[in-house]
């Protein structure tokens, strides 16, 4: 199994999609695989508390933003009726800039018919990365709060892709534009779900997101207490293979809540994220074969 | 004129309780417009069994570009100009990678590139069984723009509230702390937080009362699950006294949640008389003082 990427994804929040995404990471480091895990949820990062890594790097995540030299800035308006962001507006004679919402297009410093503007740089946030528990490459983003764009940062948490790592790739909730940035070079995507009406209600759109995408899909049932017909009815007209099933448990959820690892634990799951890793493989080989 | 109040939910870290916590305080706030901010994973509209739909309208907002290659002189201006790798050598724009920001449509010599506003959702107005109104999004798989969907649900509520003289928006809003969250919160006069006696709900939690501050938002905040870990309870309760927040009380875990959501219902209209529902009563009371004081 080695430089595939696996992305999880859910829809609805919640479902356990880190706790699912950090487990197999841990899982496939103590099966002497090489292993890098990724958290893209910038958003609201949580596999650290799990992985525990020692963060060893620390860069400072940028985005481009328009600087108007106001001596050249003639107040045509021409950057601000072509910014499709609003990004910037002419005010009397001032072009006020805002930069959150300034998508870094480049297309204002572009047209500007005196070259008034020019491009600088904007911090929305960090990437961190560092070696966690058993060796597991880790990185992820924190995009600084008030920041409304998760975008950029996703993607600079991905220029870290490391050669030979199998990739542990964990998506934001949701059915937008970040996580479509998350799973869009992955090989595979494993949905992480409850059996509850509002988790099956947001697994069909992100299984339509995959599907655009073209993706192989499996699903894990996390909490399963008692089947839930409606999610085994779509699961099985969609032919959306089971990768795992983690039954509701108390002990589960108690580790959680401490901040464990399931399979660290409670060894009797070794076996669940055993047949999960195989069937990610068959997913894969499918796929190969196809 | 009354004045409308807004009062939004939110969480930080989604899986929380918000929407059943919301669903339920619809049962017991009078004379309000109910709107789900969460529009790309909407979920209130199961358990509110809205009536009729009175209304649907199309999202519309952004552009994206298209090549017609019968005009296309293959000069590659276009791929020199796309920050976002979304055209390829064939000269096909990848919707997906596609942000519209019209560089391409804007620069390409030969006028190939063709710019059209792109439908992006629907959202829609609805009648509850208690005659009021409930507004409610959806925006297409993968979509961007989110923030503006939001902005768009949450006009139409102030529309319906002024309509009808309602006092009261009830707002469930997204997980996470980026452009929906920040577009469900901005303007409203409080942000309840529901949060999980976790490590990953109380990190979460910091950062959306850091938002919450940032827009200097009222904040009061309950804790879901909450037999789940009492230490990390203390710690919330601990954390919401140095920070100021109004801290409204626990609601124990109870499966009956699951149960109603199952039978399409509320907890308050599955199980009245459970402890997580007389817990959500007693804070409905705190939420109703809070409103009447601001």
């Amino acid at each position: 199994m080695d430089d595939m990427r696996i992305a999880f994804a859910s829809g609805k929040g919640g479902t356990g999609k880190t706790t699912v995404a950090v487990n197999l990471a841990y899982f496939l480091a103590y099966s002497q695989q090489q292993v890098q895990y990724l958290d893209c949820d910038v958003e609201e990062p949580n596999g650290h508390i799990f992985l525990k890594p020692h963060i060893e790097e620390r860069t400072p995540a940028q985005v481009m933003v328009p600087v108007i030299d106001k001596e050249k800035c003639i107040a045509c308006g021409e950057c601000s009726s072509h910014c499709q962001f609003n990004a910037l507006v002419l005010i009397l004679k001032d072009v006020l800039i805002f930069p959150e919402l300034c998508h870094g297009c480049g297309l204002c410093a572009r047209i500007c018919p005196t070259s008034a503007i020019k491009e600088g740089k904007r911090v929305i946030g960090s990437v961190e990365q560092g070696k966690a528990l058993l060796n597991i490459d880790f990185v992820h983003g924190i995009l600084n709060v008030g920041e409304p764009m998760a975008g950029p940062l996703i993607q600079q948490v991905k220029h870290n892709y490391k050669e030979g790592y199998i990739q542990i790739i964990d998506a934001p909730p949701g059915t937008s534009c970040p996580v479509v940035k998350t799973i869009v070079d992955a090989d595979c995507v494993v949905m992480v779900t409850e059996p509850t009406p509002f988790a099956l209600h947001d697994l069909k759109i992100a299984v339509s997101v995959a599907q655009t995408l073209n993706k192989p899909i499996g699903v894990v049932i996390n909490r399963e207490n008692g089947e839930f017909k409606p999610l085994m009815d779509y699961l099985s007209k969609n032919s959306l293979p089971i990768l795992a099933t983690i039954p509701e448990d108390k002990n589960v959820a108690s580790e959680y809540s401490k901040g464990n690892l399931i399979i660290e634990r409670l060894p009797l799951y070794l076996d669940n994220f055993m047949e999960f890793a195989l069937n990610i493989k068959r997913l894969l080989e499918k796929k190969i074969f196809r | 004129m009354t004045h409308i109040k807004e009062l939004v939910i939110v969480s930080g870290k989604g899986g929380t309780g918000k929407t059943s916590l919301a669903g339920a305080l619809t049962f017991l706030f009078r004379n309000k417009v109910i709107a789900d901010c969460d529009v790309d994973a909407a979920n209130l509209h199961i358990i509110l069994t809205p009536e009729e739909v009175i209304s649907q309208k199309e999202f519309t907002d952004g552009k994206k570009a298209k090549i017609d290659l019968g005009r296309c002189t293959q000069c590659g201006v276009c791929r020199d100009v796309c920050r976002y790798d979304a055209i390829s050598e064939e000269f096909i724009v990848d919707p997906v990678s596609c942000e519209g920001c019209g560089a391409c449509y804007f620069l390409c010599p030969a006028r190939a590139v063709d710019f059209l506003p792109q439908l992006s959702g629907h959202y829609y107005t609805c009648s509850t069984s208690s005659h009021e109104y409930f507004v409610f999004a959806e925006l297409l798989p993968g979509e961007e723009n989110s923030g503006k969907l939001v902005a768009s649900v949450r006009n139409e509520a102030r529309e319906e509230a002024k309509k009808d003289g309602y006092r009261l928006i009830l707002i469930d809003g997204p997980p996470g702390i980026g452009c929906p969250v920040i577009s469900s919160l901005t303007g409203t006069h409080l942000a309840l937080i529901v949060t999980e006696p976790t490590p990953t709900g109380v990190h979460d939690l910091k950062r959306i009362v850091e938002l919450a501050h940032h827009f200097k938002i009222k904040v009061a905040l309950v804790v879901n699950k909450s037999d789940i870990n009492p230490e990390y309870v203390k710690t919330i309760r601990e954390y919401c006294d140095k920070e100021g927040i109004a801290y409204l009380g626990e609601i124990p875990y109870e499966i009956k949640i699951t149960e109603a959501q199952k039978e399409m219902k509320t907890i308050l209209d599955f199980a009245p008389d459970c402890e997580a529902s007389r817990a959500i009563r007693d804070i409905h009371t705190k939420l109703q003082s809070i409103l009447e004081e601001l």
